[in-house]
């Protein structure tokens, strides 16, 4: 069995008694500390923005005006808003197309290493435990630095190609390279973990129905749809819905690249969007609504990860 | 900060696989390889799996030489592959920074507390729902699940205004609080799989023998957790140490900063970037969390699914 697959049998229903009262009271005590924090740090917040979203909320009501209700109006005005549709759909063609290429790359990565030797995947296995083990903010700064227009490695290998005019290109100038290089940059960190994944539950398969299929004459293309894929599917769709919620709130790459560009409009995603709106340009009630959507958004996609999570070991 | 873990499971060591280096696996005997045909599949397999490794090692391995290269290699037209001739300048000029230095307090203080915070509420809150059965638990199990993929961009803007609001922006006692809506969840979700695993009936042995059910929890079932906190504790510190959008939000005082806020301070400000300490305080940052990355890998590739660290 997958290694994703390997978790506890889902909740009984019924067969278990209840605890006693008394044992009944003690779990509600425990769980106080843990359900007040989160209530404080989280579900608080959650009612405020929630009630924010359905006011009038900009600088004047930062600075005392009483906020005015003004029902559905924010949300009404963002999906009336192109600008929240382009940003929208950036947001989801780049989540999208990014899990995509992860899971691609990742999955090959991993059947990868069943094919080549022991010692290469090994060191590769390493390799990838220290690109996922980099913080976010550090590999940020390398790409950076990789893609820097004045001295920046990537422009000089161009070059050196023969690429001639890409010496001194600055790729967070325009929308196109820089969604490339965030998205380079993104792939490159998420990857590892699809790798580890992917290659838990390839090495999960049981051995004699590869050799089966060997005997069977199937060759490398019909074992891996009609053996390999079958049985690493499901973890295949957790990893894949994961990445997707991953990319779909991606925040601090674009915020951080788009610090070199001065195309933030062009470049906004969702969550450099509701920071845009809301903390730059102090209207929390827009910013608020858009925050409501993405998270409406997120869970609709999480409620299908969480189902599968649930779901007993097929 | 949106986590997300699986339950812990005992690392996957599949029984025919056979494990070389420490917590790696290696690939079964597989697919036929003895066949002759198959031979020119493994050279070229070989091959493209070295040049994979080498494109995902480069930025690690690019990180480090500059930090190592002096500013004149660093501004030089050509790029210098190879640290020689280099200098540990970047390091020293990092290291004896008064900025680094605060931002290394700030960060070490907001874990400490998470750390401590999540550990003590979770192995409570775990026990609860893997000792007693109560009504509401099922549905409390899965908001834990749901209350992790809630993304930190969908509540900063309340978060801030909470914050602000009662005085704590700034303050390593309203950067905790946040980090610890995230981490709980997770922490329960780990440690409850734990306390799954220790057997009830050493705790109603304890209490036959007069202890009390508490007692029980805290002298018999929690010193048997050592490893499940262990990693819950490196998951919900790396957590926090990594963390940016909402430092970003709730941090907005220069002394406040915390070592990834830091890090982005060097650039944007100076004219000629100063790439050769932004890569020696990259370093810096990355070398604790890949030695605490280290020594939970197996764990990580089987009970958790990243969240907790992406």
């Amino acid at each position: 069995m997958s290694l994703a697959l390997r978790r506890r049998p889902p909740v009984r229903r019924a067969a278990v008694p209840l605890s006693s009262r008394s044992d009944r009271r003690l779990a509600l005590l425990l769980l106080v500390p843990a359900t007040a924090t989160v209530l404080l740090a989280l579900g608080y917040p959650l009612v405020r923005q929630l009630g924010m979203s359905f006011q009038r909320f900009g600088l004047e009501q930062q600075f005392g005006r009483p906020p005015e209700f003004v029902g559905l109006a924010n949300y009404q005005a963002m999906l009336t808003d192109p600008t929240f549709w382009a940003v929208l759909g950036r947001s989801v063609g780049f989540c999208l197309l990014v899990a995509a290429i992860t899971m691609a790359v990742g999955t090959a990565g991993a059947l990868l290493l069943t094919a080549c030797s022991r010692p290469v995947a090994v060191a590769v296995q390493v390799v990838m435990l220290l690109a996922w083990a980099m913080p976010v903010l550090s590999s940020l700064q390398v790409f950076q630095w990789m893609f820097d227009s004045r001295s920046g490695v990537v422009d000089h290998a161009l070059a050196a190609l023969g690429f001639d005019q890409m010496l001194g290109f600055n790729w967070f100038a325009q929308p196109s390279t820089f969604f490339a290089v965030a998205g380079l940059l993104v792939t490159w960190m998420s990857v590892p973990l699809v790798v580890f994944m992917v290659y838990a539950a390839v090495t999960q398969i049981d051995t004699s129905v590869l050799e089966a299929a060997a005997l069977d004459g199937a060759g490398p293309a019909q074992t891996f749809r009609h053996v390999v894929a079958p049985s690493i599917a499901p973890v295949l769709a957790l990893v894949t819905l994961l990445q997707i919620i991953w990319d779909l709130r991606v925040f601090t790459q674009f915020h951080v690249l788009q610090s070199n560009g001065g195309i933030t409009e062009q470049t906004n995603v969702l969550g450099t969007f509701i920071y845009q709106v809301g903390l730059a340009g102090g209207d929390y009630g827009s910013a608020s609504a858009a925050a409501m959507l993405l998270l409406l958004l997120t869970l609709l996609i999480a409620a299908r990860y969480i189902a599968l999570l649930l779901k007993e070991p097929a | 900060m949106t986590t997300v873990t699986t339950p812990p499971t005992p690392p996957a060591t599949g029984a025919a696989t056979g494990v070389s280096a420490p917590g790696l696996r290696t690939a079964p005997p597989a697919l036929g390889r003895r066949r002759p045909g198959r031979r020119g599949l493994a050279v070229v397999a070989n091959a493209v799996a070295v040049v994979f490794g080498l494109a995902w090692l480069f930025p690690v391995y690019w990180m480090l030489n500059t930090a190592f290269l002096t500013d004149r290699q660093i501004q030089q037209r050509v790029p210098v592959l190879f640290p020689v001739g280099g200098t540990g300048s970047h390091f020293a000029q990092v290291l004896g920074s008064p900025a680094f230095w605060s931002a290394m307090r700030m960060s070490l203080a907001i874990a400490l507390v998470v750390v401590l915070g999540a550990m003590v509420f979770g192995f409570f809150a775990s026990l609860a729902l893997s000792r007693f059965r109560f009504r509401g638990r099922t549905q409390l199990i899965v908001a834990v699940l749901v209350v992790q993929m809630i993304p930190a961009e969908a509540l900063f803007i309340s978060q801030y205004r909470m914050l602000d609001g009662w005085g704590l922006l700034n303050s390593v006692a309203g950067m905790s609080l946040l980090y610890l809506g995230a981490s709980i969840p997770f922490t329960i979700w780990m440690l409850k799989g734990f306390v799954d695993g220790v057997p009830v009936e050493l705790e109603e042995a304890a209490m036959l023998d007069g202890c009390s059910r508490m007692g029980a929890f805290l002298r018999i079932t929690f010193p048997l957790l050592g490893s499940g906190l262990v990693a819950s504790s490196i998951f919900a510190f790396l957590a926090s140490w990594n963390e940016y959008t909402l430092a970003l939000v709730a941090l907005t005082s220069d002394d406040a900063r915390t070592l990834p806020l830091w890090l982005t301070s060097f650039s944007g400000q100076n004219q000629v970037t100063d790439w050769g300490a932004i890569m020696a305080g990259s370093t810096l940052m990355a070398v604790p969390v890949v030695i605490l990355f280290m020594t939970v890998q197996k764990r990580m590739a089987s009970g958790l699914t990243a969240g907790a660290v992406k």
